[in-house]
């Protein structure tokens, strides 16, 4: 009886509340000690990671698969021969941009003693190199299918 | 049943497929957070405020015990997998956090007391957990634009998102399992394009109402964030390993050897990059060994004539780099605080370099690091000289530490001295 009231009134378990409350005290504890520095700047980058995720960078991969998906014609799974080279490649940009983009340029090569220029031409050839393998698997796939749909005419 | 937006029409979208991103994240960031406190652990924090850049952890440091020597590549092997894994499991986040964005956008968006906590604690979440690996991210390019001191806001940051990792695994655990269980992970993997459906309605929400027609199965979903993985644990993966493998680090910053020769292997910082003029390891550099009450000075003629010891030690560096093993050579610590008379049972050591700038100029060395005899005061590398971007006259080298504790361009040993 007094387990329904607790629950009509916070919506879930008392265990629930027990845990929240458990984690935002650690939080709190941690959070204080985060929040010693910059701590405007700091609960911008926090709360501003998940915004920037959520409403802007999603968004721009979910509106470039669909405009992808609108620009080949052909059957959809030809579609996933662009759109996995592009992940992958997309994927290691976003990961390794300062050092692609050279926007660290002198600090990189002052500390590590190594020329910053390579990155750029690397990530590109790797892009083409993925899509390459994608166009050649998808040759193989294609040839396959007609050298299968040749015999299977042959046969009938 | 809350009212969700047309907008996501993945028809792959479901409690399955979340929970199997969520699943190797269950494995993966406990991982990341476990080498990380190691990490911390390796500075020896508790010795000094030189080691340490979060003096008021508090009880968030308990944990601390003092940094063992060996294994010596113990340390390679920790940050190496915290660095890496941390870069490849970035797919994975974006995925997970891709598989549940319609609940950001549920009606009403709070419907309880419990349900307003529960998303609060969903922000700290996911906001903690984009920062951490943001930082980490941004921090192995060097590229400094987080607001402060990387440590600290990677050290509370990381406690802060494992206070809602917990209890996000805590309360959705069983029903990670139970969507799991609903589907046959085997059968799943056979199912092609043409058979996908999307998973059945449930009271999770994550499943489209409205769901468009599949352009990839969930196979093909997992094989293309495994792809992802993959792609990144090849290009990064090199500059912790040994051998002709360092070569396929194409992307990440330490893959590729500076130089040739006994000198050629990584940098952290070069001579110029931290102040060190030509004059300041020139003829006129001395070596200062303090001790209770004593001093002594020496040349470097002077010191290379003290008894000489060999090690074959990496350099291990919280970026996640490492160097193969490097085969030093110069004098113990234990027989250079034998000079100042503190030859039994060594103390700690106070390591001050000739540096102008950059952190850690000053380090402590606990008495066990002091003590082990693989730790020198190193002339040499690889039986040449030390080049000055590896600390000539003389520098550091203790098996096992953290490559910022391996002090180049020493001025001063102060046995006994904690700053």
């Amino acid at each position: 009886m007094r387990r329904s009231f607790f629950r009509r009134g916070y919506g879930d378990s008392p265990l629930h509340l027990l845990l929240l409350l458990c984690s935002f005290a650690l939080t709190a504890y941690a959070g204080v000690r985060l929040l010693r520095g910059d701590w405007l700047g700091i609960v911008l980058w926090l709360v501003g990671a998940a915004v920037l995720h959520d409403l802007v960078l999603l968004p721009l991969y979910g509106l470039a698969d669909r405009a992808l998906q609108r620009a080949v014609p052909a059957p959809v799974s030809y579609v996933n021969f662009v759109r996995v080279p592009a992940f992958v490649s997309g994927l290691l940009l976003l990961v390794w941009f300062p050092l692609i983009a050279g926007t660290q340029r002198s600090r990189y090569e002052r500390s590590a003693g190594l020329p910053a220029d390579v990155f750029w031409p690397r990530w590109l050839l790797i892009t083409a190199g993925l899509f390459a393998v994608s166009a050649l698997w998808l040759a193989v796939r294609t040839a396959v299918w007609r050298a299968r749909e040749r015999r299977r005419d042959a046969g009938s | 049943m809350s009212h969700r937006s047309p907008a996501w029409r993945s028809p792959l979208r479901g409690p399955w497929l979340t929970s199997v991103f969520g699943l190797i994240l269950l494995f993966g960031i406990p991982v990341l957070f476990v080498t990380g406190l190691l990490s911390y652990a390796a500075y020896n924090p508790d010795l000094s405020p030189v080691n340490d850049k979060t003096p008021d952890k508090g009880l968030l440091g308990f944990y601390l015990f003092s940094w063992p020597t060996h294994p010596v590549w113990l340390y390679r092997v920790t940050q190496g997998v915290h660095v890496t894994l941390g870069v490849v499991l970035v797919p994975v986040l974006l995925a997970k956090l891709w598989s549940v964005v319609p609940k950001l956008f549920e009606r009403p968006p709070v419907r309880s007391l419990g349900h307003g906590l529960e998303r609060l604690s969903l922000l700290a979440l996911v906001g903690g957990g984009l920062f951490e690996f943001v930082t980490g991210v941004l921090n192995v390019q060097l590229e400094y634009v987080f607001p402060g001191s990387f440590y600290p806001l990677h050290f509370y940051g990381a406690w802060i998102f494992m206070a809602a990792f917990a209890v996000h695994v805590a309360l959705r655990f069983p029903r990670m399992v139970r969507a799991l269980r609903g589907r046959d992970l085997r059968a799943e993997l056979r199912t092609p394009v043409s058979r996908t459906r999307p998973e059945p309605p449930d009271e999770t929400g994550l499943v489209s109402p409205d769901p468009a027609p599949p352009t990839l199965s969930r196979r093909g979903a997992l094989a293309m964030v495994g792809t992802g993985s993959a792609a990144l644990l090849v290009v990064t993966a090199g500059q912790s390993l040994d051998g002709p493998l360092r070569n396929t680090a194409l992307l990440a910053p330490h893959g590729r050897e500076p130089g040739r020769g006994p000198n050629g292997f990584q940098i952290n910082k070069t001579a110029a990059a931290v102040g060190i003029r030509a004059r300041d390891i020139g003829p006129g550099w001395r070596l200062v060994v303090r001790g209770p009450g004593r001093e002594v000075v020496l040349t470097r003629e002077q010191v290379l004539r003290l008894p000489r010891h060999g090690a074959a030690l990496p350099i291990a560096c919280v970026e996640g780099w490492s160097t193969p093993d490097q085969r030093w050579e110069g004098v113990r610590l234990s027989d250079l605080a034998g000079l100042v008379g503190l030859g039994e049972r060594p103390p700690g050591v106070l390591v001050e370099s000739l540096q102008r700038h950059g952190s850690f100029r000053s380090v402590v060395l606990r008495d066990n690091q002091v003590r082990d005899p693989r730790s020198l005061l190193a002339l040499r590398v690889g039986g040449a000289d030390l080049s000055p971007d590896h600390g000539y006259p003389a520098r550091v080298i203790v098996p096992n530490a953290p490559g910022v504790h391996n002090t180049k361009w020493v001025a001063r040993l102060s046995f006994g001295e904690t700053a």
